[in-house]
């Protein structure tokens, strides 16, 4: 006879908190409010219960590829300070759990997507979840310097995710929202890397710094940055912004540049002098930078309500 | 060896199960209230083979 005393205990139990940590919880904040912004700039009434679950789904797939990537980037983040206390590699959650709730979210978060609202956002958020677990982590992200360009559109998916939900098609609009996150994320991890120093190279994860070095970093950090603020501005001309988010973007770009221009302008002497000061800056001022062009374009779209913002 | 009704594993995950528990009873919830949404939409319409049983 068996009885549930014969079941192995081990010390620690993962508790719903550590699954939870599993989904990128920061990632996937990331990913609700943008996926909201396409939502509601979408030039269409998405009824709330189903505009709600449309987030839901969307912000779950996002956490499930948070946990496939985890799972199958278990060795990197044990290396890396910034990462040694995910739950894999802190021996909270077994990696197969994590594999498990990857899968299983995958599957529920594309299934109920397509249900509530229509199969092209299903087909998105797949693709989506395949790009960044798969594409991006299993492939990209130990092969190429590119991995954060490229490995980006991950991040960039859930506004035209949030759009499609509620029109059915792609629009401009759409992939403008795409763009700008797509063109935002190399700058803002390039930052980090520069200020988390050997991190990248003890896990042997082929970022800018390690491979073209830390000068050219900073240097791809001034150009992206301008291509940026050039797109961030000009959307302002489009049917998402308007003169409020002109002059939201127009303030936002000159501190990034500004933050981009004085990166570029140091060398390692002067940024390990201050504790790497200014790309701690510019990293935080990255933050702030993509929730305010997306909160100025969900300000539009509220004027737009009540027949006020664009131009 | 006696089944005791509440095994020490029971109490450590206690907080887990009840956190699963409340999860899956708000999914349920929610399919409830997106069905509704769905049905009471003016573009609904039943499938072509149901459309007889029903009419």
């Amino acid at each position: 006879m068996t009885d549930i005393t014969n079941t192995p205990t081990t010390d620690y139990d993962a508790q719903l908190g550590d699954y939870f940590a599993l989904l990128k919880p920061r990632v996937m904040s990331l990913v609700v409010f943008t996926a909201l912004v396409g939502l509601l700039a979408a030039p269409v009434s998405v009824n709330p219960v189903v505009g709600f679950s449309a987030i839901l789904f969307i912000a779950i797939g996002g956490g499930a590829s948070g946990a496939l990537n985890m799972w199958w980037d278990a060795d990197i983040d044990q290396v890396m300070r910034r990462t040694r206390n995910r739950p894999i590699p802190a021996g909270r959650v077994q990696p197969g759990e994590a594999m498990v709730l990857g899968v299983a979210l995958s599957g529920l978060s594309v299934m109920m997507l397509g249900l509530a609202t229509n199969l092209l956002a299903a087909g998105m958020l797949l693709f989506t979840i395949l790009f960044y677990a798969v594409f991006y982590t299993m492939w990209l992200k130990r092969l190429t310097p590119q991995n954060i360009v490229i490995g980006g559109a991950a991040g960039a998916f859930p506004p035209v995710i949030g759009w499609v939900a509620a029109t059915g098609s792609f629009s401009v609009e759409a992939w403008l929202m795409f763009a700008l996150i797509f063109m935002w994320t190399p700058p803002h991890f390039w930052a980090l890397a520069l200020f988390m120093r050997s991190d990248y190279d003890d896990a042997k994860v082929p970022m800018l710094t390690v491979t073209h070095g830390r000068p050219a970093t900073r240097l791809h950090i001034l150009v992206y940055t301008a291509l940026l603020a050039a797109l961030a501005i000009g959307t302002a001309f489009t049917a998402i912004g308007g003169i409020f988010y002109f002059a939201v973007a127009l303030v936002l770009n000159a501190a990034f540049l500004l933050g981009a221009w004085r990166i570029w302008k140091r060398d390692e002497v002067m940024a390990e002098g201050d504790d790497y000061a200014e790309e701690r800056k510019f990293f935080r001022l990255s933050l702030a930078y993509l929730f305010l062009h997306f909160g100025a374009i969900l300000g539009e779209a509220a004027l737009r309500a009540f027949g006020l913002g664009g131009w | 060896m006696s089944i005791r009704p509440e095994h020490e594993l029971h109490q450590r995950r206690r907080g887990r199960n009840v956190g699963v528990g409340l999860m899956l009873a708000a999914f349920v919830v929610l399919v409830m209230a997106l069905t509704y949404v769905k049905i009471t939409q003016t573009d609904f319409e039943l499938p072509p083979n149901q459309r007889e049983v029903t009419q």
